[in-house]
């Protein structure tokens, strides 16, 4: 159901995070829906209080106080007796209320199929795509001996498990193994012991007799439509909304608080709108705003533990997203270390550190995960991190993040089985439009510069892309938003959600250090003229501000390119931003630090000043 | 703003502590409520399912799943042994010429056998699991078929970071200040079955050193990362502790790096040395903060049980802090003052700060965000 301003005028967002539960306040002011005030609270799904709502009343109360401050108004409210109060009436209560959650660690799902490849990886794309954790794909053909996928399965609890596996009228036998490995290990669901694990069957139709035998005396079985129905077709829509059911019936219902903040989650007409797995939400809206403005979006959400990435690509808007599980900036940026490595991280900083100091300093921050960084020194080293790890993560989505394998061309089921591997990433950066950050060291860098430095450095976006962050992470509210109102969601993530960083010019390809690489004459919307050859390996900052547009003619030389098409020479409009536009000449496939370590500092301290990225104390 | 909330470690000389003894599987529960328990004393036991052990029977006989009921010589439910007969057949027309059979690979149970896939599925018999009280003290309460919640009254710390499982043992001091880096030297036999006290440091060597001669425990101020690399075989990733089979227990008051140990956790430790102390290294960051404790149960009267109530560790004039990141890691000082207005620090990041007194009188602003409350 969608409503629009007639019976939407207030409307209160929370998302429920692992450590803050956020509150945002939507309203519609002088013919526009607009995010006005945010609070926020620790949440409260763990000991001691135990129960969710405790947060979300703590975030509500510190929006309806900035709320009557705001608009010098003590009788504004929106919940009283500590329940909302829908729909609005004059200064009191809200027209809805919405909410997405992924406290207590997400939705943890673990997925089977016969073939990893293919059953399996769609399973996953659909576990994924529907916000959960993927834990474990386990398939038939996955290396493992049978009893230590049974091991596997019993130790690994998730809230639900995701069967695929077979196209309609292939194989049974495999399918019912699988069912068979499942029943052996008798899953124990994570949360709660008192009800049976929720597992869907969305594999092959002729088996959901065989699987229901095996499986309906272990598990509580679902059947939904087949994920592959075909080689060539993969289905997700069914088996992820039966996976948001029963995220709502099933999983929410064990956790603590949940099925009192269930039943408050509603639109202005007491219907409940269920609430969604955070990851979800911003799949939602990110999918929204790629056919609204009909671009290709890459949007990354860096956390502690956690880097999600989500991408939409292609003239169908195809959409994916990852979860890089142990790649963050606090409880497992001592993973980020190890997975990158010493040197990868050390190549972004322009200074030298002792080896054993900067180890124990990322261990402490991860030990003690809320800290901020008060020396500039490690501020720097911070950011370096959260390059790599950023770095890491988008490597693992373009891996995932490729065509239907089987689906290129017609080809026999012995051709498909055999290309194990390939199946090309649909991930082409010199096409991206939008290349959008989010999470506490990207949304809360003391400057903006250096958030599209980190996002430069660690994407390395080629071609022209504009750059933005979510400042407060207002992605989530407004993705369950678009389930009651598009129209709100859409013109409060115009308006309010991003904030432009600006836009990156990078052409790509490989040159000759001091050799021109790029000729540009940007007329400015105040009337000057930037002109410039830029030699190779520099890097430019343009001052232009948000909403400002500015007319460019841009020229590669030697063997670069500016566009998908090839073109060495374009005339185009660059958007502002808070940062402003970046010509960045430093190449592409290959991009390449400099490996002598003098010459990568001097080059880094080079780059920081032009960009302005950090003080001048520490470049010197 | 008078106070705020903030992050907290526990150093107290006499708190009560309830803890959760559970099984992971349903059992039976041995004690009562009521009786009083030893930290060594087993309260609650069960047995896990055994590990399933699949086999493919109709490949193993060369027949069909279909057709392989015709040939299985075992139902399910059947008890069974290693080497008995599971499945065979009748052999080249059927007079037992090249006649195939399959024996089980162990003890146990038939699980299934499936006319689907022909698969039996084997579970070994069960594992006997164990709970201890972990500490000396109450039962308070019994939850059916589950554990039970023991009671007590204890000096205790909590620690920062640890490595290993549970283990009790008597405290021995080794450490002359907090200051101290243990070394292996004054690591003897007579520290065999202890858990002994470093001050700020403790190196690999004399982990290796106390692991040898039998030492359960080590707490002290900071440790080294590499240090737990090299004792670990592995980088840590994550910080999810307790479950490491190192041969002892570490547990951390301070964090990585060298770190004198708060004078207020040495100065406890050191009037208890030589108590009876149950200490685990158990640390989980997210989801459920664990983090180590060191227990040291007191004398108590049954009426003095009254558990304290939770409460979020406050930041207010006076109270004690630990600063948990550079510039001065590792201090000790009291809060004298909490401004509210955002102050720009060296990093340029705009924060909430407080104003500190360190124990040599001189003062400093610290983010909010960097400091711990030490609670007592």
């Amino acid at each position: 159901m969608q409503y629009d301003e007639k019976r939407l005028t207030r409307i209160v967002a929370t998302d429920c995070g692992s450590t803050t539960t956020k509150a945002i306040l939507i309203e519609w002011i002088d013919g526009e829906y607009r995010q006005t005030v945010r609070g926020e609270a620790p949440t409260t799904v763990e000991a001691p209080l135990n129960d969710v709502t405790k947060g979300v009343i703590n975030s509500v109360q510190e929006l309806e106080e900035l709320a009557r401050l705001k608009y010098h108004n003590p009788n504004i409210k929106f919940m009283e007796n500590g329940e909302f109060v829908i729909p609005r009436k004059g200064d009191i209560g809200v027209d809805a209320y919405v909410s997405t959650s992924s406290a207590g660690g997400g939705l943890q799902m673990m997925v089977t199929g016969v073939v990893a490849s293919m059953t399996g990886e769609s399973a996953e794309r659909a576990a994924l795509g529907a916000g959960a954790i993927v834990m474990d794909l386990i398939a038939s053909n996955d290396k493992r001996m049978n009893h230590e996928k049974i091991e596997r399965i019993r130790q690994l609890r998730p809230d639900m498990i995701l069967m695929a596996g077979g196209e309609d009228g292939g194989t049974i036998k495999h399918v019912v193994e699988m069912a068979e490995l499942v029943a052996a290990a008798d899953p124990k669901p994570r949360l709660g012991s008192g009800y049976k694990l929720p597992v869907i069957y969305a594999g092959n139709k002729m088996a959901i007799q065989e699987v229901e035998e095996t499986l309906k005396d272990k598990v509580n079985l679902m059947i939904t439509e087949n994920i592959r129905p075909k080689l060539e077709v993969e289905n997700l829509g069914p088996a992820r909304d039966k996976i948001h059911n029963i995220f709502m019936e099933h999983v929410m219902q064990q956790a603590p608080g949940y099925n009192k903040l269930m039943t408050w989650t509603m639109g202005p007409e007491h219907e409940i709108v269920p609430i969604m797995p955070t990851p979800a939400a911003v799949g939602n809206i990110m999918q929204a705003v790629a056919r609204a403005e009909n671009i290709e979006v890459v949007g990354v959400d860096i956390g502690g533990a956690t880097t999600d990435i989500f991408s939409v690509f292609t003239e169908d808007f195809i959409f994916n997203r990852t979860v890089s599980a142990n790649l963050g900036m606090s409880y497992s940026i001592s993973n980020v270390l190890a997975s990158a490595g010493l040197p990868n991280i050390m190549r972004w900083v322009p200074f030298s550190i002792d080896e054993s100091e900067l180890r124990n300093m990322i261990k402490n921050k991860m030990i003690r995960p809320t800290t901020i960084p008060s020396l500039l020194e490690e501020l720097v080293l911070e950011q370096a991190i959260a390059k790599e790890a950023l770095r890491l993560a988008f490597e693992q989505h373009k891996e995932f993040a490729v065509t239907l394998k089987g689906t290129q061309r017609q080809r026999d089921i012995s051709e498909a089985f055999s290309q194990s591997t390939s199946g090309a990433t649909i991930v082409n950066m010199m096409s991206l439009g939008l290349l959008v950050g989010s999470g506490g060291v990207l949304s809360h860098a003391p400057r903006r510069n250096q958030s599209a430095m980190m996002l430069i450095d660690a994407f390395l976006p080629e071609g022209i892309t504009r750059l933005a962050v979510d400042s407060i992470f207002m992605m989530p509210h407004l993705g369950v938003l678009s389930e009651i109102c598009e129209k709100a969601a859409t013109e409060v993530f115009n308006k309010d959600c991003l904030i432009y960083l600006g836009t990156c010019v990078a052409p790509v390809g490989k040159n000759k250090l001091g050799k021109p690489a790029l000729t540009a004459k940007i007329n400015l919307p105040d009337g000057t003229v930037f002109e410039e050859e830029i030699p190779y390996g520099e890097m430019r900052l343009i001052p232009l501000g948000v909403g400002e547009v500015a007319k460019a003619k841009l020229k590669a030389h030697g063997g670069m390119i500016l566009d998908k098409d090839k073109n060495k020479e374009l005339e185009v409009d660059l958007y502002g931003g808070v940062v402003g536009i970046i010509l960045d000449t430093r190449g592409r496939q290959p991009f390449e630090l400099p490996t002598d370590p003098e010459t990568r500092i001097n080059s880094l301290k080079k780059w920081m000043r032009e960009l302005k990225a950090y003080p001048e104390q520490i470049l010197k | 703003m008078g106070q705020a909330y903030s992050a907290g470690l526990t150093v107290t000389e006499n708190t009560v502590l309830r803890k959760e003894r559970l099984l992971p599987l349903k059992g039976e529960v041995l004690v009562n409520k009521g009786d009083k328990v030893k930290a060594e004393d087993v309260v609650a036991q069960t047995l896990l399912p055994g590990k399933v052990v699949p086999l493919n029977l109709a490949n193993k006989l060369g027949v069909t799943p279909a057709q392989l009921s015709n040939f299985v010589k075992v139902k399910a439910g059947d008890q069974i042994k290693k080497g008995t007969v599971l499945a065979e057949n009748k052999g080249l027309f059927g007079l037992g010429i090249m006649k195939n059979s399959v024996t089980s690979p162990t003890d146990g149970e038939v699980e299934s056998i499936s006319a689907h896939t022909g698969q039996i599925l084997l579970r070994e018999p069960r594992i006997p699991v164990q709970v201890k009280a972990f500490i000396d003290g109450v039962v308070t309460d019994i939850i059916p078929n589950e554990g039970v919640i023991i009671e007590n009254k204890s000096a205790y710390v909590q620690g920062i970071f640890g490595i290993g499982g549970e283990t009790v043992g008597t405290l021995k001091f080794l450490a002359s200040s907090p200051e101290e880096e243990l070394l292996p030297e004054k690591i003897d036999d007579s520290c065999a079955g202890t858990i002994i006290v470093a001050g700020a440091f403790v190196r690999y060597p004399a982990i290796d050193k106390a692991r040898k001669v039998g030492v359960k425990a080590i707490i002290t101020g900071g440790i080294d990362d590499q240090d737990i690399k090299q004792l670990l075989g592995y980088d840590l990733g994550v910080a999810i502790t307790g479950h490491e089979n190192v041969g002892i227990t570490i547990v951390c008051t301070e964090g990585f790096g060298k770190i004198n140990m708060a004078k207020k956790t040495f100065n406890l430790l050191q009037k208890f040395n030589g108590a009876k102390t149950s200490i685990h290294g158990r640390t989980q960051i997210r989801a459920g903060v664990i983090r180590p404790e060191i227990i040291i149960p007191l004398e108590f009267q049954a009426e003095e049980l009254t558990a304290p109530e939770i409460k979020l560790p406050v930041l207010e004039v006076g109270t004690l802090i630990r600063v948990i990141r550079q510039p001065n890691f590792g201090k000790i000082a009291r809060v004298i003052s909490l401004p509210e207005e955002l102050t720009k620090v060296e990093s340029e990041t705009l924060v909430r700060v407080l104003k500190a007194q360190f124990e040599d009188g001189t003062e400093a602003l610290i983010p909010r965000a960097n400091v711990e409350v030490i609670e007592s």
